[in-house]
């Protein structure tokens, strides 16, 4: 019989595509539930002070409505993420615009609108801070009133958190005294030293479905709450049932958690659902019937995470052949009112700081602030885009105090196979930025436009310019997150029955929301399996039904919860050929032939596996060392761009991606996966920016908040090294998260080889383009009329020369 | 409450709503058809576009009385059989192709792109690229980056070239 061809690196049709393409997918807002009401928000309008009084008019009968208060809560009025700092509603105290301070409910949404218009919350306002420079000085001019976050035992804060200060991470690369000797040596003997600020602002997840929950409150005979049962748009569903216990004090048994059909989430429906879902379940809760709350788009955005705006520093210390010496980076993330994950935000961003080059001596300091701002919370990349902003837009500055073009300083320091990380870990499998770099500046035609671009722009009032980023992505949960994660996968083979044959059922927790988990599972243990692809599917994800295989983030899903899915799928086999006498060489035959034996003698076929480390990965979470990530994907890409001196409009004009992901499982996922995620990179860089008034969101709206359309985009050219690696099913590696971190630094790359002038923040929009022509006294400047070397927004020492 | 007339996938009803209810909230819970999705609610992302008197439309932009004796086609009208019984047997060339490209990824704006793309290629049956650019730009999309899109679409209007010659 001729060998089936191999499913991994094959397109199989996205499993739930049809239902997609049909409109037949039913998403929360498709669904309705018998007699359920519709649940709404009453939020904060100011962003820091006390609640004085809240008075319902009496033009509103409410007893038709359902009314909860932090008073009503059965359990603890915390939204628990990491630690309990967050309210599930603001009890006599708000911190920051939108917050959530009653819930009601009314079996007419539309009724809705005006009895939020009837309650009227007085406050007595207190100071806020907004950005992290207000943060930090209100704690170093020791200005109390200003304090807006304290540490606090109960809250479980008390031994990473300070004043203003959620988390603080010291990575140094060896043991701290012989580092910080090591830097001060390497400052004092480096040729150049150069400095630089970089900062990122706050981006919107802007999924095209809102969040979205129904919620339902089971009562036992005695009117005590049994259970409870949460159906949403999310990632994480194992998430809200966490959250739910602790609002409940209920066992986890009792809060059942089902995701339906999520329309886009990227990190965005990560940490949120856990505040709308025990919303809507508390509503439920007060009422007795089911309560669906689906957020507008105004409130969406208005209310929900975004990406976490930040500030890096660098100074670096180099020889006067360009080699890197030393560092110190300090990156600083404003984090929002409440804890929520930025810890692991901030870790991830710490341990990219440093980009992929070898560091002899390095020391980042990191730490999030609190603001009076709604909390920041996951948006793929997760801090590793603000990280990376700063090292890359950084790398192109060094460059140009050293004297070599940013690809030959890159050349001279990347990390090879074999060196050992600054945390301290062995890159023992095999990658090659110096051939990466290579074959995609070819394929872009990087040197023909440099020179070309050079000559046209002495003329021409379109100035264009290349520019690049080379990173990486860790892939999986930071440091010991996979182990105290202890992921379970569970593969079930359903009998044949009248209309159907027997079937493969992967159960796991790990969600589809477009990037195709549904699709690359059942790619894995088809293939493991030796069956066709369509004799796989996936569970409905249930927590009454599927195990616990980690939440749905951090690039996990293909390489972590993948392998566990490829070792779930040996094991069964394992058990056939013990059991079943499958043959060790098998097909889709004989393995289902082996089943049927094994169901003359057995009721149910399942197998079950936890998370083992594939290779050597530990992290000392006290010392912040060791394996930071299981596997890393690498990167470069490359922007070409278009900057219009009439209209300062910078404009992405080609953008090529090369990645080194491990095997592609699935090369039309995988592309979408890349193209998506650089869109909303360049959006990120040049389009898309948050406008702040005290706290508040102010152009909460698609049409002020300007993310790309199909007209903005360039051709989007994705290249793939694939070198198998060990961690991954099939030799896979994480990909989500990747494509978010090199457009930003590789665009603003091409706009200082374009214009001239080097630009540190992003978002980069045309006002911000002008005020700095303007600001230089080039209000037409052509390229010929911008001093290249003219930098006003962060120091440059000037060269020294060591003897 | 209005009475209005309204011819939904070819079939012709007659339903009391508010005279200034979304035509897109009519679809969803008068017509029962949830394939048309909100997205914004103001005109802005196209997750919500359904076809009237041929025409690409906003749905959430549009009062019901506007649609009153109009003719409307939803996502749930574009694959060849869509009866009222369960599943078409067929999916429309266009849908066929964004199944195969990648042109749907989460799916929520997959309706309204697909009747983007209807409305494009009635327009130009051989739309080049900056056409299709332009023709979509309505329909926002932040999974894809629209290259998988503009695939599907031009491997759509290919399919159905071949099926009109």
């Amino acid at each position: 019989m001729p060998e089936p061809p191999s499913l991994i690196g094959a397109s199989p049709l996205r499993k739930e595509g049809r239902a997609k393409v049909l409109g037949a997918a039913r998403y929360i807002d498709d669904i309705e539930l018998p007699g359920m009401w519709h649940g709404a928000t009453v939020r904060s309008t100011i962003a820091r002070g006390r609640i004085r009084s809240i008075t319902f008019s009496d033009e509103i009968d409410w007893s038709e409505y359902a009314i909860v208060r932090p008073s009503d809560i059965p359990g603890e009025n915390v939204i628990v993420h990491l630690i309990k700092d967050h309210p599930c509603l603001a009890d006599g105290f708000v911190n920051h615009p939108e917050e959530p301070i009653l819930l009601i409910a009314h079996p007419s949404k539309a009724a809705l609108l005006r009895a939020k218009a009837a309650i009227r919350i007085e406050y007595d306002p207190l100071p806020g801070v907004f950005t992290i420079e207000e943060s930090e000085a209100a704690v170093e001019s020791g200005d109390a009133e200003r304090i807006m976050w304290e540490p606090n035992e109960a809250a479980g804060s008390a031994t990473f958190g300070s004043a203003n200060c959620f988390r603080q991470y010291q990575l140094y690369s060896g043991e701290a005294k012989e580092t910080e000797a090591g830097l001060a040596k390497a400052f004092e003997e480096a040729a150049f030293i150069v400095e630089g600020e970089y900062s990122t602002g706050a981006q919107e997840q802007l999924y095209i479905e809102n969040n979205g929950v129904i919620a339902e409150c089971f009562r036992d005979e005695h009117g005590n709450i049994e259970s409870l049962c949460v159906q949403g748009s999310m990632q994480c569903p194992y998430y809200l049932v966490h959250a739910l216990t602790v609002v409940f004090n209920l066992p986890e048994d009792k809060c059942r958690v089902i995701q339906v059909e999520t329309g886009g989430a990227f990190g965005g429906k990560e940490d949120f659902p856990s505040v709308i879902g025990s919303h809507a379940a508390l509503l439920a809760m007060k009422c007795g019937h089911p309560v669906k709350i689906v957020y507008d788009r105004a409130e969406d955005m208005a209310g929900t995470t975004k990406r976490h705006p930040s500030r890096t520093r660098h100074r670096t210390a180099l020889s006067k052949d360009g080699m890197l010496l030393g560092a110190e980076i300090e990156v600083a993330l404003d984090g929002g009112a409440y804890t929520t994950l930025s810890p692991t935000v901030l870790s991830r961003a710490t341990l990219h700081a440093p980009g992929p080059y070898r560091w002899p001596f390095l020391r980042v300091r990191s730490k999030a602030m609190a603001t009076n701002i709604p909390p920041h919370g996951a948006f793929r990349g997760f801090g590793a885009p603000q990280a990376l902003f700063g090292i890359e837009r950084h790398m192109d500055r060094v460059a140009k105090v050293v004297g070599l073009t940013p690809e030959e300083l890159r050349r001279r320091n990347f990390l090879r196979t074999g060196d050992v990380t600054v945390t301290g870990q062995k890159l023992h499998e095999a990658f090659d930025m110096n051939a990466m770099l290579t074959r995609v500046l070819k394929e872009h035609g990087y040197h023909e436009k440099l020179a070309r671009f050079a000559e046209e722009n002495k003329t021409s009032p379109i100035k264009r310019g290349v520019g690049f980023a080379a990173f990486l992505h860790g892939a999986g949960f930071t440091g010991s997150g996979e182990r105290r994660l202890n992921s379970e996968v569970v593969l079930r083979v359903d009998k044949a029955t009248a209309g159907q044959p027997a079937r493969v059922c992967v159960l796991v927790s790990s969600t589809e929301f477009g990037q195709g988990t549904n699709t690359i599972l059942s790619q894995v243990a088809a293939h493991t399996l030796g069956i066709a692809y369509d004799d796989v599917y996936l569970a409905k994800i249930d927590t009454a039904v599927v195990p616990n295989s980690g939440p749905t983030v951090a690039s996990r899903t293909a390489m972590i919860v993948g392998k566990l899915v490829e070792r779930a799928s040996l094991k069964l086999l394992e058990t056939l050929r013990t059991y079943s006498a499958l043959p060790e060489t098998c097909d889709r035959d004989t393995f289902f032939a082996a089943t049927e034996r094994y169901f003359a003698e057995h009721e149910t076929l399942r197998t079950s596996v936890r998370y083992e480390p594939q290779a050597p990965v530990f992290w000392d979470d006290q010392l912040y060392r060791g394996e930071a990530y299981p596997g890393f994907a690498w990167a470069i890409y490359v922007a070409e761009v278009a900057v219009d001196m009439n209209t300062y409009q910078a404009t992405c004009t080609r953008f090529d991606a090369l990645q080194e992901v491990g095997r592609v499982l699935h090369p039309v996922l995988a592309k979408g996966q890349i193209e998506g995620g650089v869109a909303q990179g360049i959006g990120y860089a040049i389009y898309e920016r948050c406008e702040w008034k005290e706290g508040r969101m102010m152009n909460n709206q698609m049409t002020n908040y300007i993310m790309p359309t199909s007209a903005d985009l360039p051709e989007i050219h994705v290249h793939f090294e694939e070198v198998p690696s060990v961690h991954g099913p099939g030799g896979a590696k994480g990909i989500g998260e990747l494509p978010m971190d090199g457009p930003g630094p590789a665009i603003l790359n091409a706009i200082e080889n374009a214009t001239g002038v080097s630009f540190h923040s992003i978002p980069l929009l045309p006002e911000d383009i002008f005020e700095r022509f303007t600001s230089l006294g080039h209000l037409h400047g052509g390229s010929e009329d911008i001093d290249a070397t003219v930098d006003r927004d962060t120091e440059v020492e000037a060269p020294e020369v060591t003897v | 409450m209005s009475t209005i007339q309204i011819t939904i996938n070819g079939t012709s009803q007659s339903l009391d709503v508010p005279p200034m209810k979304r035509l897109l909230d009519v679809l969803r819970e008068d017509a029962h058809l949830t394939g048309t999705k909100e997205g914004c609610g103001e005109g802005e992302c196209g997750a919500c576009a359904v076809l009237m008197n041929g025409e690409l439309v906003n749905s959430c932009l549009v009062p019901a009385l506007h649609a009153d004796g109009a003719s409307v086609c939803t996502i749930e009208g574009v694959a060849p059989s869509a009866a009222a019984e369960g599943e078409p047997a067929h999916l429309h060339p266009i849908q066929q192709c964004f199944f195969e490209n990648g042109g749907a990824q989460c799916g929520i704006c997959t309706p309204g792109m697909i009747l983007a793309t209807h409305h494009l290629l009635d327009k130009y049956p051989n739309p080049t690229l900056e056409q299709i650019k332009e023709g979509l730009a309505g329909n926002l999309c932040r999974c894809t980056g629209y290259m998988r899109i503009f695939e599907s679409v031009q491997k759509a209007a290919q399919a159905l070239t071949t099926i009109s010659t």
